[in-house]
């Protein structure tokens, strides 16, 4: 067989044939990601009404240092420089931050949307060269397996908040008493989607039993491997609804404590 | 005259389908050098349609099974006027041949206890066909495509040989044509194998690609070899019939082996009605029966719609032609029905018959798991083909060697299903392993310079004719229908009389068909030289029928509807005679060894 | 029966192509590739199609219908809008042959390069092996790919970059999922496709898995599963103390 090189006439940026709206999915992961970037961002550097009640935003927690009742160590530490911005949720936001920033899907979508590499399937693309994730700086991508781990120990974090979410102080009797309010529920649906996402991550899927070409001969991986298989089939979807629900309670509780909500008690 | 490029080797290979590959696998590792011609692109031969399975008595599901019964199978399917010792080295060697596959990668389904996975099949005694769900054929040429990539075997893609050349008697290489540019390429060779299979492009309704236009049968037949049993052909009873551009296509055995019912537009399971005497022992009395059959219980006997393939057509054309088929001239094969039967039939049929789930769903928008199919038969399998010798499958013609559905004798009067794979392993194997050895005791055969250009200048003449020719499309649509119509399932004498008349009309028409434009892909003029091969083996396969005046096995007749003791003697032999005439002669079937004979009584019972 | 407008993209003397213009008739169940063979038949006897089966199952009639890439035998017309003219083309990523046939041979020269199946020694006497079906499901999901190589045409790394040297392409980091995860495989392939076979140019935008039309989940199932690998041997410290410990 004789070696025709092969040679592509690439294409301008947008050039395609296709007929479907094929810019539709770019636009919307353009403005549903970039809405939450901004918006997070805004409400980190906010470092107020982030806690009402029992409940604490999942931007802040966990709160290291910082004023409301839930701070682990108390307000800011003296030798925190003055002419650098505080909020709790700085200290803690980059790891959940980074770990969707390296997570397998979102590098795709962002990789679409942002970035037009290519801005969709079989559409030209904006730029000549490429270097995909094999040199810097993709490359450190492959660090993801490192910010699931930290997004682990944040599940049991957050867990934590939500037990503290149901118990309320009784104003009567400066007691904490058990009870249910809406924003328990909100935190807890934020746990159970955060959940369903950080365990049907790639690299868990890897982990847990993806690693071994014979799972079945080791019987713990192999349940494991099935469930993280089960969640990671819907890894796109998860991805949506808990980066939704975690913005999503970080606005209850903010317009809690601004007074805009009043936040029901269920039991 | 035209220019034309030379390559030399020790074994040449033409075709790349399981036999083909298996062929060239075992020529490349007897050291000699091997060339694969194949007509299309590497791995996309007619063997990935196949679905159910390879058999071999392997006895993984079934410790009753061993090679005597498969072997007796084999020749009872085949209504004994098969080749014995091929239907022997068959049995023998299959379950080899098969787990050789796994170790080159090849993942089959498994048992619970992590064997090799084995399924039920027509005409076969027991669980025999191991299997990758429904794309088993899929699975053996990737496989052994794979296996070749790294042997070194020169694989030239997308030719065509359009002329087997001799020197002296003996087998001396190939003309042959590339589709992309349209040049010509002259191969010598000390050996050559035919594994180009089939025929079914000869028919208007066939399951087969369009490959299958009998090259291998037509190019040894010129040369001078003998083909036998061209009457034998198979009708697969299940093809899709709608949508039309799709007729034809199989529907695989294997949605019946897991359960799947026939049924006529009144809603009869009419499969019931009509059970051959020498099968009743080993059919199933009521469907409840069939069921506990398919569902591995080794007390039932099979359901009849698993009775073998030439029985099923004829009771699908007979429902058909008495009005209760389906609308769109088939009968319902019925797999959603076992939802009464087991939870979750939807996840289960998608598992155990994948591709038929997608096949429906994608090309008829049909979902299998909700509503019967509509099918019907179509022409599938030629067991007839070049005469060879058992052992060797070297034909009559020395250096010349052929495998697979090309060659003959394993399935005598028909073919179970699940035997062809296994056939292209066991005899693919065989073939390359002479090949190779005659290769090397024989020295390089003389190309016949003239003989090539001779076939050149003729390949060529359908461009010198330009658009006053015949446009060979038409030509070609005329024979298949004429085929369909008088050499079809059901044959009458004067039908097929009618057929060999009309073939000497097509044969003037298609010495006059004429292409234009460039020779780059062109498919106007491949058919062109298509049709030649489909003339002599539509030739050979109606004389062969009418000269079998009996019915057994894939062929029969309306006017002899009997089999008989007399015919089971011999083989319809077909031979290239003077000036183009075709002769036709009755070639003495070999008698069986008592030993095997002995094989044969003991599993009648 | 009804009426529409197919734009085939015709290559002329010297390689150039543009698209010719066929008004020709559809009926029910018609798929594109018929209607390209109608269009053979009546109107352009030399249009250069490839295809075989035209059951979708041994992956020739690969071509880009409305600028997707699909396989013209699995594209039914009741699927397509005909009120507007219908572009069918060849692939993209590979050289052109004539109209809609291109020169797919840098993949079997790709394949070449992948180290071949080396099967771990038989498990029991006879030679033959044991595995649980749950364990070569993950595999035989691999081996259902018919190498219509719609995913290589695809994917931008070789469609727009031109990296057919340095990167093997979604077909066959498939391929070499499907070795790899092989329980009977013995071979070691991680280092071939981190340094040989470009697996980092993939950024995981599955556009291969969108086209397969055999539904294999190429980025989830394989790409990833053997990136994961590669970061596991070349990235990752704490495995690699776990490893020279062991």
């Amino acid at each position: 067989m004789e070696a025709i090189p092969v040679r592509v006439v690439p294409r301008g940026f947008g050039e395609t044939n296709r007929r479907d709206a094929w810019w539709v999915t770019p636009i919307v992961v353009f403005i549903g990601l970039g809405a939450f970037v901004v918006y997070s961002t805004w409400a980190a550097f906010q470092g107020e009404h982030y806690a009402f009640g029992p409940y604490l935003s999942p931007f802040y927690a966990p709160e290291i240092w910082g004023d409301s009742p839930h701070a682990w160590f108390g307000p800011k530490p003296a030798w925190w420089p003055s002419l650098a911005p505080f909020s709790p949720a700085l200290l803690i936001l980059p790891f959940p931050g980074l770990f969707r920033f390296t997570c397998y899907y979102y590098r795709g979508a962002y990789y679409k949307a942002f970035w037009g590499d290519p801005v969709s399937c079989a559409v030209g693309e904006p730029r000549k060269s490429y270097w995909g994730e094999q040199w810097f700086p993709l490359i450190l991508h492959n660090a993801h397996r490192y910010f699931m781990w930290i997004a682990v120990i944040f599940l049991f974090l957050l867990s934590y908040d939500v037990w503290k979410a149901m118990w309320f102080l009784d104003p009567a009797t400066g007691e904490e008493v058990f009870g249910i309010g809406v924003g328990t529920l909100i935190l807890a649906v934020n746990v159970v989607l955060l959940s369903s996402y950080t365990l049907g991550c790639h690299v868990m899927r890897h982990v847990v039993g993806g690693v071994f070409d014979e799972v079945s001969k080791h019987p713990v991986c192999d349940k494991a491997y099935a469930c993280s298989t089960a969640l990671n089939h819907r890894h796109q979807l998860f991805a949506w609804c808990s980066l939704f629900s975690v913005g999503f309670s970080d606005i209850y509780i903010r317009c809690c404590s601004m007074g805009i909500f009043t936040d029901l008690r269920i039991l | 005259m035209a220019a034309y490029s030379t390559y030399s080797y020790d074994v040449l290979v033409i075709g790349a389908g399981g036999a083909g590959l298996r062929a060239a696998i075992e020529a490349a590792n007897a050291g000699v050098s091997v060339g694969l011609i194949c007509k299309s692109l590497l791995g996309k031969a007619h063997t990935v349609m196949a679905e159910g399975g390879m058999a071999a008595a392997m006895a993984h599901n079934d410790d009753r099974d061993s090679w005597k019964v498969h072997f007796a199978d084999t020749m009872r399917g085949g209504q004994y006027v098969n080749n014995w010792r091929m239907a022997e080295l068959h049995a023998k060697e299959a379950p080899d041949r098969v787990r050789e596959l796994e170790g080159w990668g090849a993942v089959f389904d498994r048992t619970p206890d992590g064997r090799i996975n084995q399924r039920n099949f027509g005409g076969h005694r027991y669980p025999r066909l191991a299997h990758v769900g429904d794309r088993t054929g899929l699975e053996l040429i990737r496989t052994l495509q794979d296996h070749t990539t790294y042997l070194g075997v020169t694989v030239h893609m997308e030719h065509t040989v359009i002329e087997l050349l001799l020197d002296g008697g003996r087998a001396a290489g190939v003309v042959a044509y590339d589709r992309e540019r349209g040049r010509f390429h002259v191969f010598s060779a000390k050996a050559v194998i035919l594994a180009t299979g089939g025929i079914g492009r000869a028919y208007k309704v066939t399951s087969n690609s369009w490959e299958g236009t009998g090259d291998g049968h037509a190019l040894a037949y010129r040369a001078g070899a003998e083909l036998i049993d061209m009457e034998f052909i198979q009708f697969h009873p299940t093809g899709m019939v709608w949508p039309p551009s799709v007729k034809g296509i199989l529907v695989t055995e294997g949605v019946r082996g897991e359960g799947g019912i026939l049924k006529n537009s009144e809603g009869r399971r009419f499969m019931f009605d009509d059970i051959p005497d020498n099968y009743k022992p080993q059919t199933a009395s009521d469907p409840e029966e069939g069921w506990r059959y398919v569902q591995h219980d080794k007390s039932a006997r099979r359901p009849p719609e698993l009775l073998t393939r030439d029985h099923v057509a004829r009771c699908i054309n007979r429902e058909v032609k008495a009005g209760r088929g389906s609308p769109h001239g088939g009968v319902y094969l019925d797999i959603a029905w076992i939802k009464e039967k087991v939870g979750n039939a939807e996840e289960h049929i998608k598992r155990k018959l994948p591709s038929m789930y997608h096949q429906f769903k994608e090309l008829a928008d049909l979902d299998i798991t909700k509503e019967p199919m509509e099918v019907g038969p179509t022409t599938h399998y030629v067991m007839g083909g070049i005469r060879v010798d058992g052992d060797s499958q070297m034909s009559s013609i020395p250096g010349l060697f052929a495998a697979g559905e090309c060659a003959s004798g394993i399935n005598g009067a028909n073919r179970l299903g699940g035997n062809s794979l296994s056939d292209l392993i066991v005899f693919g194997k065989r073939a390359g392993e002479y090949a190779a050895t005659f290769s090397r005791e024989n020295g390089q055969a003389r190309v016949d310079d003239a003989a090539v250009d001779r076939a050149i200048e003729e390949a060529l003449a359908p461009f010198d004719r330009g658009e006053a020719g015949e446009n060979p499309y038409t030509v070609q649509a005329d024979l298949q229908e004429s085929m369909q119509a008088l050499v079809g399932i059901v044959r009458l004498e004067d039908e097929m009389q009618e057929a060999v008349k009309r073939i000497q009309t097509f044969k003037a028409r298609a010495s006059r068909v004429g292409v234009t434009g460039h020779r780059e892909y062109h498919s106007g003029w491949h058919t062109a030289l298509d049709l030649r091969n489909l003339l002599a083996v539509s030739e050979a396969v109606a004389l062969s029928a009418i000269e079998r005046k009996e019915s057994r096995g894939g062929h029969f007749r309306e006017d002899y509807p009997e089999k008989l003791p007399e015919f089971a003697t011999f083989n319809v032999m077909t031979k290239q005679g003077p000036g183009g005439s075709v002769q036709v002669s009755r070639a003495p079937l070999p008698p069986i060894p008592d030993h095997l004979k002995a094989v044969i009584e003991e599993q009648k019972t | 029966m009804a009426k529409a407008t197919f734009k085939i993209w015709r290559t002329h003397e010297g390689g150039d192509g543009t698209f010719q213009t066929f008004h020709t008739e559809v009926t029910e169940g018609m798929v594109v590739l018929d209607v390209v063979h109608k269009i053979q038949a009546e109107q352009a006897n030399d249009l250069a199609v490839r295809w075989n089966c035209k059951a979708g199952k041994c992956g020739s009639c690969s071509a880009e219908i409305n600028g997707k890439p699909r396989l013209m035998c699995m594209t039914r017309m009741s699927q397509l809008n005909l009120w507007e003219p219908i572009t069918v083309e060849p692939m993209r990523a590979f050289p052109p042959i004539k109209d809609l046939v291109t020169d797919v041979s840098w993949n079997f020269r790709v394949k070449k390069t992948i180290k071949k199946f080396l099967p771990r020694k038989p498990d029991a006497p006879d030679g033959t092996w044991r595995m649980a079906q749950r364990d070569v499901d993950r595999v035989q999901e691999f081996r259902k790919c018919i190498e219509c190589f719609l995913c290589q045409d695809v994917c931008h790394v070789l469609r727009d970059h031109n990296k057919h040297d340095e990167f093997i392409g979604p077909r066959f980091l498939v391929y070499a999922a499907n070795l790899e995860m092989n329980p009977l495989d013995t071979e070691d392939r991680v280092p071939d496709l981190k340094n040989e076979h470009g697996i980092g140019y993939c950024n995981i935008t599955k556009c291969c898995t969108t086209v397969c039309p055999e539904h294999i989940h190429i980025t989830d199932n394989a790409i990833i599963p053997l990136k994961e690998r590669v970061v596991s041997r070349f990235y990752d410290p704490i495995t690699r103390i776990l490893r020279m410990a062991k």
